[in-house]
């Protein structure tokens, strides 16, 4: 399965990843609606030190920590893509204690959300990868 | 091949699902002594809250079992295992041959000498039926006044079930503070605050006599200890708990044990114990059946780590709360962050309310990461994985992860 990769070097910093997916995931159709003067909770996050930057989202792990450790099952792999069932999410956060990716955050909702690589939301496909505008994230 | 697991819970889930990884034709037969489907035992608190119920309680959907092709028996219980000729019998009158066994028999509630005890009907809160149990006591009684024996996890997650069906809550406790298993004092002093603001009453360092109390329901949320008597009984090795090694194999060729019914090795003390945590109980489960199928699975990463909630506020935790204190927030306010640093390294944490990626803390303990020169700030608020050194952090964000 494609899978999201960063490349450090290329990075620069603009966070635009981050406004992008918060945009995608926030079901407005407009993008100043959606995040004009509101808390953004993108499900990327760019960390930065330095002369380093580089964005982190979810990895859909082979071997993941969350799906191991969700205390309610609602978290699975659906096609290859590490999904939360949020109907049956119970908002414990084990899954974010769990994660080494520090990519999962408790929703606005009281569930857990993450990166699905946007195939649930109006994207289709990853928006991180379609505008960042130096290519430092791929699918691939 | 023949499997049998013994327990139909997390762990035994682990066990198929590890099974199936690299053998999908073995026969596998899971006896659970529970009349259910397989369901989450930490949810039973959600369920009378109302934030689940009993569809979406379950652990897995309702064809796992078939897709696993797997035997349920449920409503069975195992009784004995003759560890010679590799059979474990049930209380139904079957024997089921066994070529790799699977125990994971999981906890039964601690009840410890109680003056009074003998003279009150009492509930624990541990299963489905209890939790059934419980609120059908607690629909019929009207105003009910709850005594809560325990201000532990169970405990605590009691009150916060019962909350919406009790005109009263107690909870009693010989411990002088709440959640001593997961909190340090100042941790404990906000979680009872918290409570407190929400009605609970707390007798905290008593040890109650019942016959002088007043109660129309009983909780005894004492704590748990492992179900290991079907493997002691067996001649497998125990203590406490069932003794498994990283593989969760047991004493015995073939058989193997996991969840809360067993004691392995902290990764964070080096010693034995029980974790007695969902996580772990799952992963010992995998680890289980991916050795039974034959291939090759070491779980040696096992440490305490818990994130719960009452009444909309969360506690992760994780690790040992020992060396030096590096603190963020405000303990009055009830919000804080607090980290425990010892030669270098990240031993444990303690988030009140903020505890956004959280788990990349979690792996800081995990894998014993060098934090030397790192300020405080930077610690507390902007860790990432800018402080692995370069090649590291190229296979962590580049390559798949290996995982555990």
């Amino acid at each position: 399965m494609k899978k999201i990769y960063v490349r450090e070097e290329w990075c620069l910093k603009c966070r635009l990843c981050e406004y992008i997916c918060a945009f995608a995931n926030s079901g407005c159709g407009d993008i100043v609606a959606a995040l004009k003067d509101k808390p953004i909770m993108p499900r990327i996050t760019v960390e930065e030190e330095g002369k380093i930057s580089y964005a982190v989202s979810c990895r859909h792990c082979d071997d993941a920590l969350c799906v191991k450790g969700c205390i309610s099952g609602a978290i699975s792999r659906v096609d290859g893509v590490v999904t939360i069932d949020k109907n049956k999410c119970v908002g414990c956060c084990t899954c974010i204690l769990s994660c080494p990716y520090g990519a999962i955050a408790y929703g606005a909702d009281g569930t857990a959300t993450k990166c699905e690589l946007c195939v649930q939301n109006a994207g289709g496909s990853p928006m991180c990868v379609k505008y960042c505008p130096n290519r430092a994230i791929v699918l691939e | 091949m023949n499997y049998v697991i013994i327990g139909n819970s997390i762990a035994a889930v682990g066990g198929i699902e590890g099974i199936r990884r690299t053998d999908g034709d073995g026969n596998i037969t899971v006896v659970g002594a529970e009349p259910h489907h397989v369901y989450s035992r930490p949810l039973i608190s959600y369920l009378l809250e109302g934030k689940t119920d009993s569809e979406r309680i379950k652990y897995r959907p309702d064809d796992f079992y078939k897709k696993n092709k797997c035997t349920l028996k449920k409503g069975v219980r195992a009784e004995s295992i003759d560890t010679d000729k590799k059979t474990v019998f049930l209380d139904d009158g079957e024997a089921l041959p066994f070529d790799k066994l699977l125990i994971a028999t999981g906890a039964r509630p601690f009840v410890p000498k109680i003056s009074g005890l003998e003279n009150h009907e009492y509930h624990t809160f541990m299963t489905l039926g209890d939790a059934y149990g419980l609120e059908k006591k607690l629909k019929s009684t009207k105003d009910a006044k709850v005594l809560i024996l325990g201000a532990g996890l169970i405990g605590l997650k009691c009150a916060e079930a019962i909350y919406r069906y009790a005109k009263e809550i107690t909870v009693a406790d010989m411990a002088d503070r709440v959640l001593p298993s997961i909190l340090d004092t100042e941790g404990s002093a906000v979680i009872k605050k918290h409570l407190e603001y929400k009605g609970i009453r707390f007798l905290l360092s008593t040890a109650v006599e019942l016959d002088k109390m007043k109660f129309d329901v009983l909780c005894v949320c004492t704590g748990v200890i492992p179900e290991a008597n079907l493997a002691k009984d067996a001649g497998i090795e125990t203590g406490r708990g069932i003794y498994i090694d990283a593989e969760a194999k047991t004493s015995k060729d073939g058989i193997y044990a996991a969840g809360d019914c067993t004691e392995g090795y902290s990764a964070v003390t080096g010693r034995r114990g029980a974790i007695a945590i969902l996580p772990n109980a799952y992963i010992q489960g995998e680890t289980a059946g991916i050795n039974m199928a034959g291939g090759n699975a070491v779980y040696d990463k096992a440490m305490p780590m818990n994130a719960i909630g009452f009444f909309g506020k969360h506690i992760l935790t994780a690790g040992l709360y020992e060396g030096e204190e590096i603190k963020s927030g405000s303990v009055s306010g009830g919000v804080f962050k607090k980290l425990f640093v010892k030669d270098g390294k990240l031993k444990g944490f303690i988030f009140i309310d903020d505890f956004k990626r959280a788990g990349l803390y979690t792996a800081l303990i995990r894998d014993g990461i060098d934090l030397t020169g790192i300020d405080d700030a930077t610690l507390l608020d902007d860790i990432g994985f800018k402080l692995y050194p370069k090649a590291e952090r190229d296979k962590v964000l580049r390559n798949q992860n290996e995982g555990v």
